[in-house]
């Protein structure tokens, strides 16, 4: 046992080397001990788990319903249209030939003429007034042009074609109908951003929980940091268990609120889909998917290394043998 | 090895424990520091591993001025020296193993090695059947020599030992006494504090004797 401590150039040699593999084998060790702690301690774990699984389910819940949304208004209102109605004058033949000018014009992609008699056909077969249509002598349906403005207009260019349509002497009346759209859009915008102030505020206070839970944990094991400062630990020595403790509970804390997500929106998944084919959509919820999951369990570690970060630079260097 | 200058400790309460010590201790030597119940016989080992800086005075180590380590250096400096405590400082919720093993898992050595070295340790202070041992399962003197263990499974280059025998009997003492030579023999410097007056006259080396915190008599070097 009683070896010379130096052994000379040979050690100094391999000294990196030996360095970087104790330090590997710290974080090991350091890992699976507070892993086994936290494991162990088991209904005290499980509820700082839930508590910050709930926290972080709350705004990314949140999110996925409104990308949700997004995703449902996003297939309305895309290829916003224009409707020319026509004036009474103008004929089924004028109206075609006016089509095929407006298709040559570069902001718009697509004309389609519904005549008035086409639109009378149309309506007495989905109305069912059919016997009270055939009665009239007139039709009273101007011929109309349904204008496809080219993909990837914005706004207010589209409302520019609109008013510049209307100022043609043969429309009566040119109807884009997407302000509800944009009320939706910036109601949207809105929301996103509560759900964004929601969420900043719950993920301090994920941090802040998590801070408190290694200050205990800490305080827990005062008398062990003093013997292990005592014999030679370093500072980055003693906080190791700590991070890694952290690290623990913001991955649970993220796998639960994972959990609690897909869990929500499995129990919705059922009547949403009733509804969308109530409206003869194909519409599906999307849920995190396995990314969304993967982040929200990275985003629940970092979460937890900031606590404990927190906690141990501010209690640890305290804790002095006396 | 461990040179003192001039060296008082006052605590903040305004107690002097320390009062214009100085000593040297050669690198090879095994000293004793004796002296009443509260004369400073902790307090200068406390400087020593820099649990306490020095008030007034220098204190050395193999040519350091330890008021020149900066703080992030303790952990450093208290690697280089195995110390028994008065009050043995085990981990209650680890058993015998761990606490021994504790110092060479914060210097980074690896599992065979730790496994090789901790049961060499417990071997010398006849503690090997205990490795799996709570502590808090073993009698006043298997703690402590629990503790010798930890001190000396580093092989560090200076051992302090404040009353490494005081809850053992005078057979057990002489031993540990033994193994504190052998330590000395292959080059380790050590220093222990005792009360036994009897065990440590008995033994021959240079004795440090305090009273009221002033070194009273051993002060030179034989
Ligand atoms: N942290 C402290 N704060 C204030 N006073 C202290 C502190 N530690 C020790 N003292 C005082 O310093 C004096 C010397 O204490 P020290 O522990 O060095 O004595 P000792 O020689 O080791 O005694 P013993 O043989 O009983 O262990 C005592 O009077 C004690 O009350
Ligand atoms: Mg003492």
């Amino acid at each position: 046992m009683n070896k010379p401590r130096l052994e000379g150039a040979r050690q100094s040699r391999t000294r990196f080397a030996d360095r970087y593999n104790a330090w590997l084998r710290h974080h090991r060790l350091s890992a699976a001990d507070s892993l086994h702690r936290v494991l162990s301690n088991k209904l005290s774990t499980l509820m700082t788990f839930l508590v910050i699984g709930i926290a972080l389910a709350l705004p990314v819940g949140l999110n996925v319903a409104l990308d949700n949304a997004t995703q449902l208004s996003a297939g309305w209102d895309s290829p916003s249209q224009i409707s020319l109605f026509l004036r009474d004058s103008v004929t089924g033949e004028e109206a075609a030939a006016l089509a095929t000018e407006l298709e040559q014009r570069p902001d718009i992609s697509a004309v389609q003429v519904v005549t008035s008699e086409d639109a009378l056909a149309e309506f007495s077969a989905l109305s069912g007034f059919a016997d009270v249509l055939a009665s009239l002598e007139d039709n009273p349906l101007p011929n109309l042009l349904l204008v496809t403005p080219t993909t990837g207009l914005e706004g207010a260019a589209v409302g520019g074609l609109r008013t510049k349509l209307g100022e043609r002497q043969e429309v009566s009346e040119a109807v884009l109908d997407m302000e509800w759209l944009q009320r939706l859009n910036s109601l949207m915008e809105l929301s996103r951003r509560i759900v964004m102030a929601i969420g900043g505020l719950l993920v301090v206070g994920v941090v802040l929980i998590l801070g408190n839970t290694i200050r205990l944990a800490i305080e827990n094991r005062r008398e062990e940091i003093v013997i292990v400062k005592l014999v030679g630990g370093s500072n980055p020595f003693v906080r190791r268990p700590f991070l890694y403790t952290g690290l623990w509970f913001g991955f649970g804390g993220g796998l639960v609120a994972a959990l609690l997500v897909t869990l929500c929106l499995w129990f919705l998944r059922a009547p949403v889909s009733q509804l969308a084919a109530l409206y003869q959509s194909d519409f599906t919820l999307k849920g995190l998917g396995l990314m969304g999951s993967l982040n929200l369990l990275v985003l629940g570690g970092l979460l937890g290394l900031a606590g404990a970060w927190l906690a141990v630079t501010r209690h640890l260097a305290d804790i002095e043998p006396r | 090895m461990i040179n003192f200058e001039r060296v008082s400790k006052r605590y903040a309460e305004g107690h002097d424990a320390l009062r214009e010590v100085s000593f040297e201790i050669a690198r090879d030597d095994l000293v004793f520091l004796t002296g009443h119940s509260g004369a400073g016989k902790s307090t200068l080992m406390r400087l020593i591993m820099l649990m306490d800086r020095a008030t007034r005075g220098k204190v050395m180590i193999d040519g350091v001025d330890l008021a020149r380590v900066a703080r992030r250096n303790i952990p450093g400096h208290r690697r280089d020296i195995g110390v028994v405590f008065q009050n043995h400082q085990l981990l209650f919720d680890r058993p015998v193993f761990d606490n021994v093993a504790l110092p060479l898992i914060i210097s980074g050595y690896d599992y065979r090695e730790v496994g090789r070295r901790v049961r060499a340790a417990l071997d010398k202070v006849g503690l090997l059947n205990k490795e799996r041992a709570m502590p808090l399962t073993l009698s006043g003197g298997e703690q402590q020599r629990v503790g010798i263990a930890r001190a000396v499974v580093g092989r560090p280059r200076i051992l302090l030992a404040d009353e490494p025998t005081g809850n053992l009997d005078p057979e057990l003492s002489s031993e540990i006494m033994q193994l504190f030579e052998a330590f000395n023999q292959v080059g380790v410097t050590v220093l222990i504090a005792s009360h036994d007056l009897a065990l440590i006259s008995r033994l021959r080396h240079r004795i440090l004797t305090l009273r009221e915190g002033r070194l009273v008599q051993g002060a030179a070097c034989e």
